[in-house]
């Protein structure tokens, strides 16, 4: 049996600010984006070798919670910032799409190595998601086959920057959700795939 | 110094002052969080794959056997080595020797309950 649980009749008010956070003076701005920027607890999505490296950035050699990264949130809904370290496959998608959903905003994604950022070496398997992209939106990617530990911190420094300058407001909120406030992680997966035709070469193997 | 202020007054500033920082905390949330609910994010957390059934559901009970079998065992042996301390001691000696027996034999009832249940079967 199938039960739908599903909370179809739960009322979602409009996403909004908080009111003194909304077109408030330019020094409150500034010193929120400054708490937020360095107090980033990050949900760590390990998903292939490159979750190898994302730990050795945290780590005491290089040690990401010197810049304010605060690894290892117990779950999505404590967690301001999602690290896609590895290959995404398309089972995996939903659970991916569905975590980023649950978690509070203001929410950033960093796109760790090639895997996550476009497929990598995997571009052409039936199975790999071709880049995280396709399903949650990504602020910073870092390139690499796995990327050094520098590359992350790097890729964090960047996205501090751009935190640092971020202007939140109701209206932006508000345009991020439009029409999606009741989508389902199941929409982004992916039906099984049909063996290409091929077209212009032998059907025998090609290799006789 | 003495201090004129009685010690409840500290401990009531104390806790009033605890309050007013709560209720300050919350209300700073509220001016500053923004509030962004969705489907998704009501949702109840399950490792982002679908919940299955209600808050409330049924643990599978095949280890109380294991529990079962520890109380007989283990327990049985937290209580005889005190017991051997004392087993020679004029006072006690004879008393605890049946005590101990009778102990045991609710034990051995125990035990032969899971022997009937095929507990001590080797698979």
């Amino acid at each position: 049996m199938t039960v739908d649980t599903r909370p179809a009749t739960v009322a979602l008010p409009m996403p909004r600010l908080g009111p003194g956070n909304d077109n408030t003076l330019r020094p409150i701005k500034v010193v929120l984006n400054w708490g937020r920027r360095y107090s980033l607890w990050v949900f760590n999505f390990g998903l292939a070798c490159c979750a190898i490296e994302f730990i050795a950035a945290s780590m005491a050699r290089h040690d990401f919670i010197r810049l304010g990264v605060i690894p290892f949130a117990p779950g999505p809904r404590q967690a301001d910032l999602m690290i896609v370290s590895g290959t995404v496959s398309d089972k995996m998608a939903p659970v991916i799409r569905r975590l980023y959903d649950q978690m509070p905003e203001p929410k950033y994604v960093i796109s760790f190595g090639s895997c996550s950022n476009s497929g990598g070496p995997y571009w052409d398997s039936y199975c790999v998601t071709k880049g995280v992209d396709q399903l949650i939106p990504v602020d910073v990617y870092v390139p690499g086959c796995p990327p050094r530990p520098e590359a992350l911190l790097q890729g964090i420094v960047r996205l501090q920057q751009k935190i640092a300058s971020e202007t939140l407001s109701t209206k932006a909120i508000r345009a991020k959700y439009a029409g999606s406030r009741r989508a389902e992680a199941g929409e982004v997966t992916r039906g099984l795939l049909t063996k290409p035709a091929v077209t212009g070469r032998p059907t025998d193997g090609g290799l006789s | 110094m003495v201090s004129h202020v009685s010690p409840y007054l500290t401990v009531g500033g104390v806790v009033l002052a605890g309050m007013l920082l709560f209720v300050a905390a919350m209300l700073v949330r509220l001016l500053l969080a923004p509030h962004a609910p969705t489907a998704a994010k009501l949702r109840t957390y399950e490792c982002g794959v679908d919940p299955v059934g209600e808050g409330w559901a049924q643990t599978n009970v095949r280890y109380f056997l294991y529990a079962f079998l520890y109380v007989i065992f283990a327990v049985d042996a937290v209580y005889l080595f005190p017991w051997a301390t004392v087993i020679r001691t004029p006072a006690l000696g004879l008393a605890s020797l049946i005590e101990m027996g009778i102990f045991l034999g609710v034990l051995l009832v125990g035990l032969a309950h899971a022997a009937r249940r095929g507990l001590l079967r080797w698979i």
